[in-house]
């Protein structure tokens, strides 16, 4: 089995955000990068698919040199290797392009499964495995907590609002994959270092046949936006019974959510 | 420009937040002289239903029917409303930010080749553009966009857009749909979850908890008075990591991110990842014994106390008012 599984540099979830030069650009406090939270569950899975039926685990990422220390840790996780698409152009792609980029070098891939995170955090765009899947015109499955794979037969359970949804598909398709699926493995200091010494492929643009003509629409950026402030707070004091019966007032008389 | 919205159906009913995406086309075809229309898929839907669009100003519904859309396909409802959008000269398309939205539209977005621009939190028409404000980093920022001629497949985070009654004649049109020989996965089942509790992000009342409520067992409390207010019951990353509350709970960056009208953070120290997923809701409430924990920091009504000596006079308090 030859699992592809698509990951991404982010920085790390304790980043904090604030918005500068007028709206022009986003400063970080926190210099974090890391394997995106959810691709760590898309990479568990293909591992333990790889340990169950054999074959090999692909780490693929769009990203500059820094992503390839994503691409390192998901090989030192256990993966066998990795693709890195890495140009200019590819900078600051929107999804669809993002996935139009990813499905180009696939379509030169032999692979019997996609993984990917449920999103990548940071652009929260919950889109480009899903758009891969489609251009790929394989089946897909996102949010996914539960897999099973026999034959060519794969069954999932997806995370919707309630409940689980239960979804059938046949080989090859693309999973994102939700956290609950498995619980991502360290990687061992021996995986550490023989990561090392795993291949990373980098190809850009030209080597991929392919030219800013490949790109259509474009989403044009306006401004960054600090988040709405929100307006004082209110501290409810006294007795604690008393505080409640306040509280209760306020929220149905004042603020009219009760 | 003309612009389609999805109306999600199920279990024979449409989802509120179909109604709150479509009140937004409304007003977008409006202000650029252009046209909303509703998009209904499936063989279940009846005349009647198709025609609820018009609470909300529009004026065209349509129905997509062919055999191989009785059950929930994504590829192939995606093919069957992309062939649909271009055979009938659409620019653009919205979702409710629903699950089953958000399966759908980036998948649309590949088909339809247009553009996908993700759990939108404001519309506006700037200039004769349709420009989107959309969450970054789990809500610390924010994203201002537009797309090159109005072109966009987008969906809208549910809760945040109101439904805005405008009743006008609606007509409604059966269209048999063309589907192109996609590969799909099929949804063959459910399983309901074991709460009766609605889920985080979809109630309009939500109460949560965090390491402060100190074990699994405690949590029965929350519920109880989620349950009370017909609403869901949350949980920081810290509780559901420990184990006690289970993952479809959790609130924040690696969770859901909400905004309900009301929000009650129960020993949620505020950690910057949960309040990137909740600082969004209407009216926050945090009950915490540290007065400098940070979520007192975006709550409008705070009370420094014992949680275990707050929540049940609260669960009373509630109680006594729905009477």
């Amino acid at each position: 089995m030859r699992i592809i599984t698509l990951v991404k540099h982010v920085r790390d979830t304790e980043t904090r955000v604030k918005v500068a030069e007028n709206g022009a650009k986003l400063e970080f406090i926190g210099e974090n990068w890391v394997l995106n939270p959810y691709d760590e569950f898309a990479v568990e899975e293909g591992l333990r698919l790889k340990e169950k039926f054999g074959g090999e685990v692909v780490a693929l990422s769009v990203g500059d040199e820094e992503s390839s220390k994503s691409l390192r840790q998901a090989m030192a996780m256990g993966a066998d290797s990795a693709i890195l698409l890495s140009d200019p152009l590819f900078n600051d792609l929107d999804p669809l392009s993002t996935a139009r980029v990813i499905a180009e070098q696939l379509k030169k891939e032999s692979f019997d499964l996609i993984l990917c995170g449920k999103h990548g955090v940071g652009d929260d765009n919950q889109a480009v495995g899903s758009i891969v899947g489609a251009l790929l015109n394989i089946p897909v499955a996102t949010v996914v907590v539960n897999l099973e794979i026999q034959g060519s037969d794969v069954k999932a359970k997806r995370e919707i609002e309630g409940g689980l949804e239960v979804l059938e598909m046949g080989l090859p398709c693309l999973i994102s994959c939700q956290k609950g699926l498995n619980e991502p493995r360290y990687p061992s200091l021996k995986g550490i270092m023989s990561a090392k010494k795993k291949e990373i492929r980098t190809i850009n643009a030209s080597v991929l046949g392919i030219d800013e003509k490949f790109f259509s629409k474009r989403i044009k950026f306006i401004t960054f936006l600090e988040p709405p402030p929100r307006p004082k707070g209110k501290l409810i004091k006294g007795e604690p019974r008393d505080a409640v019966k306040e509280l209760v007032k306020l929220l149905s008389e004042e603020a009219k959510v009760l | 420009m003309k612009i389609l919205t999805y109306f999600e159906v199920k279990d024979g009913e449409i989802k509120k937040a179909s109604f709150e995406t479509a009140s937004k086309a409304a007003e977008i075809a409006e202000k650029l002289n252009g046209e909303a229309c509703a998009l209904f898929v499936g063989e279940n839907i009846s005349e009647e239903m198709a025609k609820s669009p018009s609470r909300v100003n529009i004026k065209k519904s349509y129905i997509l029917k062919n055999e191989s859309l009785k059950t929930f396909s994504n590829s192939i409802y995606a093919s069957a409303i992309s062939n649909f959008a271009k055979e009938r000269e659409f620019d653009a398309i919205l979702f409710p930010a629903t699950s089953t939205g958000k399966d759908l539209a980036p998948i649309v977005s590949a088909y339809f080749d247009v553009p996908y621009i993700s759990d939108v939190i404001k519309v506006d028409v700037e200039n004769g553009d349709v420009t989107f404000v959309k969450p970054i980093f789990s809500g610390k920022a924010m994203k201002k966009i537009s797309v090159e001629e109005n072109c966009f497949v987008a969906s809208l985070r549910v809760n945040v857009f109101p439904v805005i009654e405008k009743h006008c004649e609606t007509l409604v049109e059966s269209v048999e749909a063309k589907l192109d020989d996609v590969k799909s996965s099929k949804v063959t089942g459910y399983e309901k979850g074991s709460s009766e509790l609605l889920d985080v992000a979809e109630a309009d009342i939500i109460i949560s908890g965090g390491r402060g409520m100190k074990g699994p067992e405690n949590f029965e409390m929350l519920a109880e008075v989620a349950k009370l207010f017909g609403g869901a019951m949350g949980a920081s990353r810290a509780a559901v990591d420990a184990g006690w509350v289970p993952h479809s709970h959790q609130v924040g960056q690696t969770g859901k991110v909400v905004s309900p009208s009301l929000y009650i953070a129960c020993g949620i120290s505020g950690a910057i990842q949960h309040l990137a997923g909740m600082s969004s809701s209407k009216v926050i409430v945090a009950i915490n014994k540290d007065k400098d924990a940070p979520i007192f920091n975006v709550a409008t009504y705070g009370i420094v106390g014992d949680l275990f000596e707050i929540v049940p006079l609260l669960k009373e308090e509630i109680k006594s008012l729905k009477g």
